[in-house]
């Protein structure tokens, strides 16, 4: 093949399927014999159940059964492992949090579960609910992520107090949910002992382990197929309570249950980013050289759970600084349990960290991007180590070209379009990634084409694309004729399709299988026998991934416009470049970067979960008054992919793209903002009531 | 920016690509063949209506509460209409009724004997693609695909409201269409690649 398959922008191979509407995905799925269930969910954020009258319910016709704590199948819901979340299996009569499962209607139809679902009659007995987030109890995690959830190099206190500049802040991002377009649902079938989900998951394999753990049954009873899946973000990446309800209601009325979510339940208990109070305080000298920075987080947890949004990792690990603290606490509210969401921490913390760098800069009166060069790192500023590639001056320089960042007047309020006021703004984006083992099989066919298994996912990451042009480059074979197979756990084993490792880890192991079928041919001298070669192949991360730091990097640059009588901005102009390593499909690539500056703008915004104070109960449930962008908002983001070989980071060569996009997005267009208006919004989103003062 | 011209100057090849891929389709895939759900008719109320669909004349029995799109996805089978919210706020249920783009979801389906429906899988003539189907693909206008159905729908139904299209009326006119993964602007981009096209 002269010309190089991997890199090129080929259309998705499944986009037939899902322009014409064949693409079928969990909700799509029938079963004969299926039945529909219904969630009800709890009506207060704290007390217990007093009283249950089903009777209602129960007469309405179609209603086979209504499942609650009294006649639930006795589970276990506790966690497996510290990575899992505590989950709501009807076993007690306790609530913690809004919307939290307390009963599930089964019926023939879904009109009739869903009609059956509103006569259930529940009797509380409401206790207050903890929803101060400033007052709450709060603690110190043992970790986030593995690592030191509190942590220090040098003595950044004393820094700080002899700094010749000093800038201190407090900077705060709300709760916010994923709102897949896809609602999250499964469709549970048990034969005897053995049971078959199909579930709209990122992660198979975890499915497969926490459903088995909950039953206490053996993994190998349970297979899990994920169809394509409608966005995850990161809800989808835990396996939460309705899973395993339609399992246990299928096991309680002997027929196969299919279990929707609708979209003011994702509001409930399958995750959102937490609420973050970050404190951040950077110490420099006159010329902009820091001497010192502090982040210190506060991120909501539930009452009975743990997870942390590990926001000063951005800082830790970006900025050549000698001296670094950093600290994560959590409050325990009245709240379900908060999760992973795109770019988990860095997005959260570079809108701190890149907003207070911006503070700085204008503090000095030096030039934002410029303030970045002086403290730019060759090294990974914590571990020491090398990077496997670094290109974020390459991403600086050629996005601030594309953007023509030398017209900006540095003076807030300085430059116009017409009646509006006109902001420019930057920042850095970065994401750790990693990569996990993962395995897949490999077949060639006599007649010359080759199937390459795997059991990971398609979210809209393009990974029946992207692994087969990864394939057919090392095999040297038309990309037609390799087809790639996902989505069930009879596939060989892949990790979960999050934190930007897929590519890295399923792409590694796909090129190892590769290179091993295009030697075993050639052995052959060049001939498949009749029945085909197949071979299972395994990987894992290697001696690099531990002398190597390896992030993906970015510049951004935002463009705002700010009516100056109502308060309205909108984002006219974006220009990203990255470092994402290499890149397999320039236009599955160049979507998935979009994809994430779109999130940053949303986060700036937009988005917010409203709670009521007395209550805790979630007042904007739904997809009118939870605002996401929609198309009018959004301007054409410019991605300027920079693309340098890493051949220490992977086999593969390549980082995961699909987080770095939002990282620093938000403070971009933030800063915009600040210079456009000089108002300072440390308080996302930033709406116009903020910026009418 | 990365040159337009250049994608299309692949499309011919990928689309070429695309087809063979449909006969190669992942395991997960292959799920049972959608069947219409008897029992899901119900009993109390349930009457017989006949809307057009697709130029096919159905008949099916539904309760008056019966949405259009819980008729067309459990009752018909037609699973490629999708719901993102059931409360018409998102887009992805977008059908055509006799020519107009409505949320399916908010309708019911008895309020429509007689109408001329038009779903995603009504799009597409003797097996070939629409053209706004084909600039879907060769510019990327989705990811995870699932708002797809309701764009494409709303996209057709755009052309043939005759309006003059430029970026900003497309982004306005498509609006209704909430797309998660932030595929917009090259939502833009195929609606006016098959503007000028079909
Ligand atoms: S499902 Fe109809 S508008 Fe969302
Ligand atoms: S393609 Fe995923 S929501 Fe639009």
């Amino acid at each position: 093949m002269s010309q190089p398959l991997v890199g090129a922008p080929h259309d998705r191979v499944e986009g037939p399927e899902k322009v014409t509407g064949e693409a079928r995905y969990t909700a799509d799925v029938v079963i004969e014999g299926l039945v529909h269930a219904a969630v009800v969910p709890s009506g207060i954020a704290n007390g217990r159940i007093v009283a249950v009258d089903d009777s209602e319910a129960r007469a309405a016709p179609g209603v086979i059964e209504v499942m609650t704590h009294h006649n639930a199948p006795r589970v276990s819901a506790a966690k497996p492992a510290d990575s899992d979340s505590l989950l709501f299996l009807l076993q007690n009569d306790r609530i913690e949090f809004d919307r939290q499962p307390i009963a599930v209607v089964i019926a023939q139809s879904l009109e009739e579960a869903t009609y059956a679902a509103q006569l259930l009659h529940v009797r509380y007995e409401a206790d207050h609910p903890e929803t101060n987030f400033d007052a709450a109890p709060r603690y110190v995690p043992k970790e986030i992520f593995g690592e030191p959830a509190t942590h220090q190099r040098g003595d950044p206190e004393k820094a700080f107090a002899t700094a010749p500049v000093r800038i201190e802040q407090t900077y705060r991002t709300p709760t916010e949910h994923h709102n897949p377009m896809e609602t999250h649902g499964t469709v549970a079938q048990w034969n005897g002992e053995h049971l078959t989900l199909h579930d709209s998951s990122q992660w198979a394999f975890g499915v497969q382990r926490r459903i088995a753990k909950v039953f206490g049954i053996d993994a190998e009873q349970v297979r899990v197929i994920v169809p394509y899946v409608g966005g995850a973000f990161g809800s989808k990446g835990q396996m939460w309570s309705h899973v395993a309800l339609a399992a246990m209601a299928a096991k309680l009325v002997g027929r196969p249950v299919k279990l929707i979510v609708t979209r003011p339940q994702m509001f409930g208990w399958v995750g959102h980013r937490p609420q973050t109070e970050q404190r951040v305080a950077l110490g420099a000298q006159r010329d902009g050289r820091l001497v010192c920075v502090t982040h210190d987080v506060l991120s909501e947890t539930s009452v009975s759970d743990e997870f942390v949004e590990p926001c000063a990792v951005f800082s830790r690990d970006l900025y050549a600084v000698e001296n670094y603290g950093m600290s994560h606490a959590l409050p325990r509210l009245n709240i379900s349990k908060p999760t992973y969401q795109r770019g988990p921490g860095e997005s959260t913390g570079s809108f701190a960290m890149e907003s207070a760098m911006d503070e700085l800069a204008y503090e000095i009166d030096i030039d934002p991007l410029e303030l970045r060069l002086r403290n730019y790192s060759e090294r990974q500023p914590d571990s020491g180590k090398p990077y496997s590639s670094k290109q974020l001056r390459q991403c600086y320089a050629r996005a601030a070209e594309r953007f023509d960042w030398g017209r900006r007047v540095p003076q807030p309020r300085s430059m116009n379009e017409g009646r509006l006021l006109l902001g420019l703004g930057m920042a850095t984006a970065s994401r750790n990634t990693h990569r996990t083992a993962a395995k897949v099989r490999i077949r060639a066919n006599s007649d010359g084409t080759v199937v390459v298994a795997c059991g990971t996912i398609e979210q809209g990451c393009g990974s029946p694309t992207v692994y087969a042009q990864l394939a057919s480059e090392i095999l040297e074979i038309p990309f037609e004729r390799v087809r790639f197979e996902f989505g069930d756990t009879n596939l060989p084993e892949a990790p979960l399709a999050a934190g930007s490792q897929t590519s890295g880890s399923v792409g590694s192991v796909v090129v190892k299988a590769a290179t091993w079928l295009r030697d075993k041919i050639a052995d052959l001298g060049g001939t498949i026998p009749p029945n085909g070669i197949v071979l299972d192949v395994a990987d894992e991360p290697g001696e690099n991934d531990e002398s190597y730091a390896t992030q993906a990097f970015g510049a951004q640059f935002a463009q705002v416009v700010v009516d100056p009588d109502t308060g309205e901005v909108r984002v006219v102009r974006f220009v990203g470049a990255f470092d994402g390593g290499r890149i397999l499909n320039a236009k599955t690539a160049n979507s998935q970067f979009v994809g994430g500056i779109v999130w940053g703008i949303s986060m700036a915004l937009f988005e917010k979960t409203r709670y009521d104070a007395r209550t805790a109960r979630i007042m904007n449930a739904n997809l009118s008054d939870y605002l996401v962008p929609t198309n009018a908002d959004i301007p054409n983001p410019e991605v300027i992919a920079i693309e340098a070989d890493d051949p220490h980071i992977n086999p593969a060569h390549v980082k995961g793209i699909g987080e770095v996009g939002i990282t620093g997005a938000a403070a971009a267009v933030a800063n915009a903002v600040y210079h456009a208006t000089g108002v300072r919004v440390r308080d996302l989103p930033i709406t116009p009531d903020k910026l009418l003062v | 920016m990365l040159s337009r011209r250049r994608f299309f100057f692949r499309a011919a090849i990928s689309t070429l690509a695309a087809e063979v891929a449909l006969h190669f389709r992942a395991a997960a895939q292959r799920l049972p063949t959608v069947r219409p759900n008897d029992a899901a008719a119900g009993t109390s109320a349930a009457r017989a209506i006949t809307i057009n669909v697709n130029g096919v004349e159905r008949t099916m029995r539904v309760e008056p509460r019966v949405t259009l799109l819980d008729a067309l996805r459990d009752r018909l089978g037609l699973t490629g209409t999708k719901k993102g919210c059931d409360q018409g706020t998102c887009g992805a249920c977008t059908v055509m009724v006799n020519g107009r783009r409505i949320d399916s979801c908010l309708t019911l389906a008895v309020m429509h004997t007689g109408d001329r429906i038009v779903t995603v899988e009504g799009i597409a003539q003797n097996g070939s693609l629409h053209p706004v189907q084909r600039a879907f693909i060769t510019h990327d206008g989705f990811q995870c695909g699932f708002c797809t159905p309701g764009q494409i729908v709303s996209a057709v139904a755009l052309l043939n409201e005759g309006k003059r299209l430029d970026r900003d009326t497309i982004r306005t006119e498509m609006s209704g269409n909430l797309c998660r993964c932030g595929c917009y602007p090259h939502i833009v981009d195929a609606v006016l690649e098959a503007a000028g096209t079909s």
